[in-house]
């Protein structure tokens, strides 16, 4: 396998003026007789599909929702980051590459994160100009906040809910153009294989999800936009049907998968309460611009919650430990979210958690409230603290919140290079479905950043320097054999799952390999717990394909079979996870490895040896997959312990 | 506090599009009152499946009540018995020991069954391709701080904007009407500058696609406020109606 990054030449700034100075185009006739699939509708993919058409190229748009507004990107809520400087608190486009570079503890190639801190003003232009209504100051202009890992304001938002009003701003421009003509809209409609032609992605396999149909699609090029892969551990902030499949269909077609153990447990979420429990709930990160965590500073005092004998509001001002700004005095409660995380179980593990379980710690709003008064609160944040109350039943203006760490993001995924081209030919990634810009850990309202990035402002020049070689490749029926055998080898992999008749409901097993992920390949990993990972991993595969249970057929809808389908997948993720942080013999973003750790418990990188992304090449079923290495230089920023002391 | 409650659930089935549906009684024991209305449709799930039973379909993705995708009509109400919430959001302790609960998809000439609890919304998506957004392609726009806007302005737009398209409006309208849908969208765009410029042509194509689709006439019920889980208020049916005047007119 071979990993070219195509990186362009020249200076670090330049970079990508030069690329597109010197890229080939495809001019407009030519355009219209080029065909491009886009898989996923959310930020990325809907920006993509959206420009694509307008730009004149015929677009597929594929989504497992009923609507494209329903993506995941739907939720996220604290904001975007934009190096506009507007606060004129020293933010520039250099600044924003060099936190983004750092907060990714030095694992994501310089030039892509360059680029992305470039076209982060013209993402902001764009929004308003779709009438994304942002939080606007009284003389009329942007309002801005601060996020973790940053020392300036550079996150737009729109209340608790910037995802959605991304989303709808790229949404509305998707439906202008499906309106147009320009994109066929396929709703309720999941990719289940990409079909190669002569070594090039064509086409995809897709299921009506509605009749159960299998349909064959062509395109000149693929776009996979379908999101990351935290749903592995059955609990995470992700929305029910993320998945990563699409991506498993593509790693399994020849394309690396990079850094699959970066995985993001974020730090704000509602603690886990129940069994029956079916996902966890984020509270953004921007509550940590006014919220101050805290433990209890005597393990008495921790216990006598835990037993419900003492509430934490009448817990002394010096009987609390704000562990964030004690041991971080110059980020304090805004250090980046592998560091609070990981900083949350060391105080829960040490016996000083809260709430029922001892897995919880404390968000307190009440020095801001005391500050700011209970309007100005309610005003930035109200529909989080109603979240939060219809959820947990408890008030949080007057009792602190509870929070424990979950997963959240995944800064892996499929292995792209510059121009977000996959190792296959003509299959391209965006979003957090790659694996490009974030490192080993990712800065919040990074995510809306390099979603928009990648399908507004970077696809829709890489992609015409692919398909400019391609304006004569005549259009595909989807009856050529490659397509019909992708076509019959889906429908038997659903054959054989409809088959196994067993005793065992999905989500059962699913629920069993979210623990083994979250026991062993979670917040804290080491060597041995990871070879026992792959282990049971190996033990929950079998245990599938041999006694779950799917009732119904494949004719009609059937969530259950959906659901199964997604899950076969999650358990190969859940192996590669376990593989990559096994090698991965350093700690560093998301990724911390016990054995790997300062004195103080800090992270600790081994530069000399793991300075690259763990690219992994399939190898065939049921076989160890071989990794290569892309390794990373670093020209401009200097490689350092992160350190936010 | 958290308990355990036992409960009788009534529940829609229909099989398909063109099938009749029913009801079907189910019993569910030893429900936590901290579990979601959702995870107790898990349960229920899980133990049909447990029987040898088909699991009821009903649709749900972002559990956090954003994505819009929930939509149960429970007890006779979009989105149960509690106020400003979507179903995922509503939780057990709403709910009595040994209380019978009847649960329904959206009923709706507009957002016809496709199994179960699952209803076709894409009517949805078709009003919004008819004028929901501001005519601009990618790139070569201006500076995002050249037209200021005042706050107040841009605050009302956000509350419009934050509709989730659940379709909760129509489901409890006794006419069946999108208008609250329609308008939340004419409202948020028209009220900032960058969507004012065509502001009449989209509240008029978007009304004119939405009575083409089926949806039903407003008749100021006020209803659709009641249960819009976002709180978005009526007041913009009259900006809508305002909007569509001045179209009128301009014919």
């Amino acid at each position: 396998m071979k990993l070219d990054s195509k990186i362009p030449q020249g200076e670090m700034a330049k970079k990508w003026s030069n690329y597109k100075a010197n890229q080939k185009l495809v001019n407009p006739a030519n355009k219209r007789k080029l065909d491009i699939i886009v898989v996923g509708t959310g930020l990325a993919g809907a920006s993509a599909a959206a420009s694509f058409g307008e730009m004149g190229f015929n677009v597929k748009n594929f989504t497992i929702q009923d609507s494209p507004r329903r993506a995941h990107s739907i939720a996220a809520q604290g904001g975007i980051n934009a190096a506009k400087n507007y606060p004129n608190d020293g933010d520039s486009v250099h600044r924003l590459f060099y936190d983004t570079v750092k907060g990714g503890d030095y694992r994501a190639r310089e030039a892509n994160v360059h680029r992305l801190a470039e076209v982060s003003n013209d993402i902001i232009d764009q929004c308003v100009a779709q009438g994304v209504p942002f939080a606007r100051e009284y003389g009329g202009l942007l309002d801005n906040r601060s996020f973790g890992g940053a020392q300036v304001s550079r996150t737009f938002y729109a209340k608790g809910q910037t995802g959605q009003q991304l989303l709808i701003g790229a949404y509305q421009a998707l439906m202008r153009q499906v309106n147009a003509g320009t994109v066929d809209l396929y709703t309720r409609t999941e990719i289940v294989d990409i079909v190669m032609v002569d070594g090039k992605a064509r086409g995809v396999i897709a299921r009506d999800l509605v009749t159960g149909e299998f349909q064959r699609h062509f395109g000149h090029a693929v776009v996979l936009a379908t999101g990351g892969y935290g749903n592995t551990f059955f609990l995470s902030t992700n929305a029910m049907g993320s998945n990563g499949s699409a991506a498993i269909k593509a790693y399994q077609k020849g394309a690396a998968f990079a850094n699959p153990c970066f995985a993001q447990i974020h730090p704000t979420c509602i603690p886990v309460h129940g069994e029956f429990q079916s996902k966890l709930t984020l509270m953004s990160e921007s509550l940590r611009n006014d919220g101050r965590i805290w433990v209890p500073k005597k393990k008495e005092d921790a216990e006598a919650i835990r037993t419900g004998k003492l509430k934490p509001t009448q817990i002394a001002e010096e009987d609390r430990d704000y562990y964030l700004e004690r041991r971080y005095p110059a980020f304090g409660n805004l250090v980046p979210r592998d560091v609070a995380s990981r900083a949350a179980k060391e105080r829960c593990d040490a016996g000083f958690g809260v709430g029922a379980t001892g897995l919880a710690v404390y968000l307190d709003f009440k020095s801001a409230i005391e500050r700011l008064g209970e309007d100005a609160i309610r005003a930035r944040y109200g529909n989080l603290f109603q979240m939060y109350e219809k959820i947990v039943d408890d008030n949080p203006y007057e009792t602190p919140m509870m929070i424990y760490p979950a997963i959240h993001y995944t800064m892996g995924g499929i292995w792209v290079d510059y121009e977000l081209q996959t190792t296959v030919p003509g299959l391209f990634a965006a979003g957090e479905a790659n694996f490009s810009d974030h490192g080993a850990n990712r800065l919040g309202a990074s995510a809306l950043m390099q979603g928009l990035a990648d399908g507004y402002f970077v696809l829709p020049y890489t992609i015409q320097n692919y398909l400019a070689d391609d304006i004569s490749t005549p259009r595909m029926t989807g009856d050529e054999k490659e397509f019909v055998d992708a076509e019959n080898e889906a429908k038997a992999k659903f054959e054989k799952l409809l088959a196994i008749k067993g005793n065992r409901s999905v989500d059962s097993i699913h629920k069993e390999l979210g623990l083994v992920m979250w026991d062993f390949v979670g917040m804290a990993r080491n060597k041995e717990g990871l070879e026992q990972a792959i282990e049971k991993i190996a033990a929950i595969k079998k245990e599938f394909y041999s006694n779950v249970r799917i009732p119904g057929s494949g004719e009609g809808m059937n969530v259950e079979l959906e659901k199964a389908s997604r899950l076969a997948d999650f358990i190969e993720i859940g192996d590669l996870m376990a593989r990559d942080a096994l090698h991965r013999e350093e700690s560093c973003g998301g990724h911390f490895r016990e054995e790997y750790q300062t004195e103080e418990g800090e992270a600790q990188r081994q530069d000399d040896k793991f300075t690259y992304a763990g690219c992994w090449e399939y190898q065939g079923e049921d076989k160890a997959p071989v990794m290569h290495k892309e390794e990373l230089t670093f020209e401009v920023v200097k490689v350092a312990q992160r350190n936010y002391k | 506090m958290e308990n355990n409650i036992s409960l009788t659930l009534k529940v829609w089935r229909q099989n398909g599009p063109k099938e009749k549906g029913r009801f079907e009684t189910y019993k569910l024991e030893k429900v936590s009152t901290d579990s979601s209305f959702l995870e107790m449709m898990d349960i229920l799930n899980e133990q049909l499946i447990n029987d040898g039973n088909e699991p009821v379909a009903f649709d749900h993705d972002c559990r956090e009540g954003i994505c819009g995708m929930c939509s149960l009509y429970i007890n006779g109400r979009p989105h149960g018995p509690d106020d400003d919430v979507t179903t995922c959001q509503l939780h057990m302790r709403k709910f009595k020991d040994g209380e019978t609960i009847t649960i329904e998809p959206w009923r709706s000439a507009g957002f016809p069954v496709i199994k179960d609890l699952i209803v076709n919304r894409n009517a949805f998506d078709t009003i919004i391709a008819a004028g929901g957004y501001t005519s601009v392609s990618t790139g070569g726009v201006p500076d995002a701080n050249a037209i200021p806007i005042p706050k107040v302005d841009a605050d009302e737009a956000m509350d419009a904007a934050s509709c989730i398209g659940c379709g909760a409006c129509v489901a409890t309208c006794k006419n069946g009407s999108a208008m609250l849908f329609v308008s939340a969208k004419v409202s948020h765009l028209a009220l900032l500058p960058q969507g004012k410029v065509e502001a009449a042509r989209r509240a008029k194509n978007m009304v004119a696609k939405m009575d083409e689709l089926g949806f039903g006439n407003c008749t100021n019920t006020g209803a659709c406020e009641v249960e819009c889980p976002k709180g978005v208020s009526i007041s913009n049916i009259a900006r809508l109606n305002r909007e569509f005047l001045k179209a009128k007119l301009q014919d």
